[in-house]
């Protein structure tokens, strides 16, 4: 009995987990042994702060890459979801709920123009996607007019990012609601992986996409699908960079694709397609946001920060594939 | 297993590095956090700070995002200065209203802010150590009328419109031609983002509407760069007013191709910074403003030492 337990406890699905929770403690505990301004409340909420965005966009992220397909328009999208949340709420003069809803949709309806470039047009997903990047880079300058977007007439939006849901029924935990919306979408998007008909064919979209296609299934209805839903929770994203900054800056999000797609990696999933975990890219994302605020917290000089984060995904994705041929 | 050995390594050298970094506790530690980092004109207000941090004996740290897109990366960096408990910040703000609940913080935490370059749009900071690009674009379009005989049409090209030193510049230098110079006409202002490549398409079109243009302004080191070459391919001869230096501005300028161009004082700029936060330190009262400067030059003075000092590759 022991023997299933411990198999069940230590297979490579929890071990691959652990081994990249026990990377960020690591990381976490060296920080603040070397200096006494890491571990403050703080700098503690900055970090979290720091990773929503990127958590978000790599939550998008991980479900196209589980396809072996891959998403390049994850940050221009998020910045064009974000300024047409802008037009909708100041030119526009909509309540926030209205907003919000825009986010959404026109994120998902882009995912959704991404996923059939892709299935229909048998664009490959790096190409499409690559184009997708640019036009909504450069829609985002059109409707914004390139000029930044200011909330400040539309009270209450920046309580969703900036606000505090959990500070205010615990007064000493003033974690911001960008955080709290990062963790319930992992917490969906884990359910939605793990436990839905969409998951399901969206690993074995990754794993044999001709044997799905042979055995009857609509693959380019659930791929369309699977890009539509990463292009909503694009727009999540979007609704939270707005908050936090108070405005829509349409010149943003471009670069952002690859801390993303970074996150993803450094949590486990295989560029390959067939596996990966919402966890997992979860504790990617902050891995990385722990790295870089450490190394900013010691006075690191600039240039040598990012020479240290590249080094650092380098060696995790190795070290995943070390213990992969080892299992 | 090599790669325990490889991360514990590298964890080796960072505690090596943290050491260095964290022993210099009892020293006044001023970080700057500006908006952009590698950028030539950036490293040499970084160059002004460190020797400031030399000359005064305080420690500096200098810092930016890679683009002036990147608001969220500026706010993080903000956090993670303050979060080290300076004396005193110096701040260039890429979005004012982003940053003003993070210097509402500095201002609670009694840490005087010393903003620089293009400021913040707010009354938080002591002071601002500044180019007076109003004035300086003005000088700009002085330079153009004397250089075009008073007459005939222009047309200018600017980085953006949003930050203060986008719209002061294309405003000095619009309003100075309608003032001073009625014979001349603007005939078009447009936005590149600093970009060479961007600028320099923008450049060619605004050449092709405008067949008789005399001459050009480009607003920053990018915009100027974009309008020689803009120029150079559609081989127009006009004359054309440059901003800040760099290498290729300054070669420019030096053959005549560029008939001559702005400097701010990128170096003074930093040192002023830093100089400002110490007084404040220190309890003395600060102008509103620190004018750090700015000079015309073309090729017969770019040689003069007072300008070659401000003048960075």
């Amino acid at each position: 009995m022991f023997d299933t337990l411990y198999a069940r406890l230590f297979n490579s699905a929890t071990r691959q987990k652990l081994l990249a929770f026990a990377s960020l403690m690591a990381l976490m505990i060296f920080f603040s042994l070397a200096s006494p301004n890491f571990m403050q409340t703080d700098n503690m909420v900055a970090i979290l702060q720091a990773t929503a965005v990127n958590g978000i966009l790599a939550i998008a992220c991980t479900f196209v890459i589980i396809t072996s397909g891959i998403d390049l328009s994850v940050g221009t999208l998020m910045t064009f979801c974000a300024v047409m949340t802008g037009v909708v709420c100041t030119m526009l003069g909509m309540p926030v709920y209205v907003g919000i809803l825009a986010a959404l949709i026109s994120g998902a309806f882009m995912g959704w123009v991404s996923g059939m470039v892709t299935a229909k047009l048998k664009v490959p997903p790096f190409i499409a996607t690559l184009g997708m990047m640019m036009l909504l880079k450069g829609l985002s300058l059109v409707i914004s007019g390139t000029k930044p977007i200011y909330f400040s007439d539309t009270p209450g939006f920046d309580l969703i990012a900036q606000g505090s849901l959990i500070g205010y029924f615990a007064p000493s935990v003033p974690i911001p609601n960008s955080v709290l919306i990062l963790f319930l979408l992992a917490l969906a998007a884990s359910g939605i992986l793990n436990r839905t008909v969409l998951g399901r064919y969206t690993f074995a979209l990754g794993s044999n996409e001709e044997a799905l296609r042979l055995s009857g299934v609509n693959v380019d209805f659930w791929k369309v699908s699977i890009y539509t839903l990463a292009g909503a929770i694009c727009g999540i994203a979007g609704l939270v960079i707005a908050s936090r900054l108070n405005s829509a800056q349409p010149a943003l999000g471009q670069g952002y694709e690859l801390d993303a797609i970074a996150a993803v990696v450094i949590g486990g999933t295989s560029l390959a397609g067939g596996r990966g975990t919402i966890l997992g890219t979860i504790i990617g994302a902050f891995i990385m946001s722990v790295l870089t605020n450490g190394l900013r917290i010691l006075n690191v000089a600039q240039e040598w920060q990012t020479v240290l984060t590249g080094a650092i995904i380098i060696l995790a994705v190795y070290a995943d594939i070390l213990r992969r041929r080892k299992a | 297993m090599k790669i325990s050995h490889s991360i514990r390594s590298l964890a080796v050298a960072t505690a090596a590095m943290a050491l260095i970094g964290a022993s210099n506790a009892q020293e006044v530690y001023i970080p700057l956090v500006s908006k952009g980092f590698q950028h030539q004109f950036w490293q040499a207000v970084k160059s002004g700070a460190d020797q400031a941090a030399k000359d005064l004996k305080v420690k500096v740290t200098f810092e930016g995002p890679e683009t002036e897109a990147m608001v969220d990366k500026q706010i993080d960096m903000l956090n993670a200065a303050l979060a080290k408990k300076p004396q005193a910040l110096g701040f260039a703000a890429l979005d004012s209203k982003a940053a003003t609940p993070l210097l509402k913080r500095a201002q609670a935490a009694k840490i005087p802010v010393v903003a620089f370059d293009s400021g913040v749009d707010s009354d938080i900071p002591v002071t601002t150590a500044t180019t007076d690009n109003i004035a300086a674009a003005g000088l700009a379009a002085d330079k153009m009328a004397a250089l075009i005989g008073n007459e005939g049409e222009v047309a200018v090209v600017v980085h953006d419109q949003t930050s203060r030193t986008g719209i002061d510049r294309r405003d000095g230098f619009v309003n100075r031609i309608k003032a001073k110079y009625p014979k001349i006409k603007v005939v078009s202002v447009q936005y590149g983002g600093g970009d060479h490549l961007k600028s320099t398409e923008i450049t060619k079109s605004i050449l092709l509407a405008n067949p008789k243009l005399k001459g050009m302004f480009g607003a920053n080191e990018g915009s100027a760069i974009g309008v020689l070459n803009g120029a150079k391919e559609m081989k127009r001869k006009i004359v054309i007013i440059g901003y800040d230096s760099g290498k290729q501005q300054k070669a420019a300028v030096a053959s005549g191709e560029m008939a001559g161009a702005i400097t701010q004082n990128p170096v003074g700029i930093g040192y002023k910074t830093v100089e400002a936060a110490v007084k404040a330190l220190k309890g003395e009262k600060l102008p509103k403003i620190i004018d750090t400067g700015f000079y015309y030059y073309d090729k017969n003075n770019m040689n003069d030492p007072k300008i070659a000092a401000v003048l960075y590759d």
